[in-house]
């Protein structure tokens, strides 16, 4: 069965190139991708999630607002009950805010340079170990 | 009675996104899913939304979903798209021109994958359908993916089919040609602001004229296929036509969409009136029961063949020592 992805861009910035690149490489790796779009609030994240039933969500942000957004998206979904849905971010992350992210359960952090493969990898670990769980 | 079934009734939406999993995942089990499921369904009204690509049909839909949301109505979304025949995975997008919708627990949108079912009705939009009606919405509205001629299947399971045409998209009769024409209770010519849409509107017409599709109550079902009944000289009387009506819409101005509701509505009352529905449904059962007989034949018959006679057909026929329908008569002889 396809693993279901989604591909979200939170925030002001207008950049989704990256998010695109991402998305297609994953559809490339034989999952179903549903990209959301710019500017999404965290609401708007979370209702998606539920609604596809996606096994991960991925968030671009290059704007530097991840400390605020993240732990909001994480939150939202939470109360919505997806607490089971793990979360992955890409984009421009200083290392510095690497621990505040994983604080709240972020399972990838995957910056500029980062291979597709390294991505597509990581999900298909993620979901193996939630399966054996 | 399944717990998830249960939910679902009771109006939990990660119910409802999950039981589209297990359809879409056709997982086992699913038939006593769909079983407990059934007494539940019917209620729904199904719109289905075809045509080429790139005539505005998400942005339709989503004004079209609003709408109904203003008059009170609840709204579900089936938006499909293709699945990349060469790694099986989809870039499913039309959220992106939906997000107008969101916040509103009203709505429900879900994204599908064709998964291999390009064209085709695929068993998993079936019970899909299925599943948002037995979560009580009033309206399920089906977006094809925008293949243009081979989406004639979306109207075995609509009540009411939207093609969707608009103007710019160069040679219109080729944008619309016979059998994606034939299946239209409507016809809706969408960017109708921009320069063309005269034209556009002007050759459905002349295509209405000509090939004279006529309603679907012409439209017999025979041993699971659409038929068209040939029109008698003179029309009998006993039964009114519904003649598609062309409505003009700019779906994202929001222009021509009190209209095109109004038209579904005319639509919605002939079929009540005419016992066209009951005859419909009939006619969409029956293709159904053919297509889930045919499945299930074809997995009963392909356990009982061994899996190496196929191989060895194959090289008889690359190798010209056999034709393949004389291949297929030698598969069958040696089914016990």
């Amino acid at each position: 069965m396809p693993i279901r992805v989604l591909i979200a861009k939170p925030g002001l910035d207008g950049h989704d190139r990256g998010a695109k690149v991402i998305a297609r490489a994953l559809r490339d790796a034989g999952m179903e991708v549903i990209y959301t779009g710019l500017r999404q609030t965290p609401e708007m994240i979370a209702e998606a999630a539920l609604q596809e039933d996606v096994d991960v969500v991925g968030l671009s942000i290059l704007s530097g607002a991840h400390l605020a957004l993240v732990p909001k998206i994480r939150q939202t979904m939470d109360k919505a009950g997806l607490e089971d849905i793990p979360i992955l971010v890409g984009g421009i992350i200083p290392d510095s805010d690497r621990p505040a992210l994983e604080a709240v359960g972020v399972t990838g952090i995957f910056g500029p340079g980062t291979s597709t493969e390294e991505i597509v990898a990581h999900i298909h670990q993620l979901l193996i170990s939630k399966d054996t769980q | 009675m399944n717990d998830q079934v249960e939910q679902l009734l009771g109006g939990n939406r990660r119910a409802l996104a999950r039981l589209l999993t297990a359809v879409e995942n056709q997982v086992v089990g699913l038939g006593e899913i769909l079983s407990d499921i059934f007494p539940h369904t019917g209620r729904a009204w199904v719109i289905g939304v075809t045509g080429a690509p790139g005539t505005g049909k998400s942005t339709l839909v989503t004004a079209l979903a609003k709408a109904y949301r203003a008059l009170g109505k609840t709204v579900a979304i089936i938006a499909v798209d293709p699945t990349s025949p060469f790694s099986g995975g989809a870039i499913l997008g039309d959220r992106i021109r939906m997000r107008d919708l969101s916040g509103d627990s009203g709505v429900f949108i879900r994204s599908m994958a064709t998964r291999g079912n390009l064209g085709g009705l695929s068993r998993a939009t079936r019970d899909a359908i299925r599943v948002m009606d037995a979560a009580g919405f009033d309206i399920i509205i089906v977006e094809t993916v925008g293949a243009g001629q081979s989406e004639v299947d979306i109207a075995l399971a609509a009540k009411t089919t939207l093609v969707v045409d608009a103007p710019g998209l160069g040679d219109d009769v080729q944008a619309i040609k016979a059998g994606i024409l034939e299946i239209a209770d409507i016809l809706v010519v969408n960017k109708a602001d921009r320069p063309g849409a005269k034209n556009t509107v002007r050759s459905l017409k002349t295509m209405l004229e000509l090939g004279h599709p006529g309603s679907r109550s012409q439209v017999v079902a025979h041993h699971g296929q659409l038929l068209q009944v040939e029109s008698k000289g003179e029309v009998e009387h006993h039964e009114e036509m519904w003649i598609p009506p062309i409505v003009e819409t700019a779906a994202s101005e929001g222009k021509g969409i009190d209209e095109l509701i109004e038209s579904i509505n005319r639509h919605i009352h002939f079929l009540a009136n005419d016992e066209a529905l009951v005859k419909l449904e009939s006619q969409q059962i029956e293709i159904e029961l053919y297509d889930r007989l045919r499945d299930a034949l074809m997995a009963q018959l392909l356990q009982k063949i061994p899996g190496n006679v196929f191989a060895d057909v194959i090289g008889r026929i690359q190798a010209r020592e056999i034709d393949p329908e004389s291949a297929v008569e030698a598969v069958l002889a040696k089914v016990p």
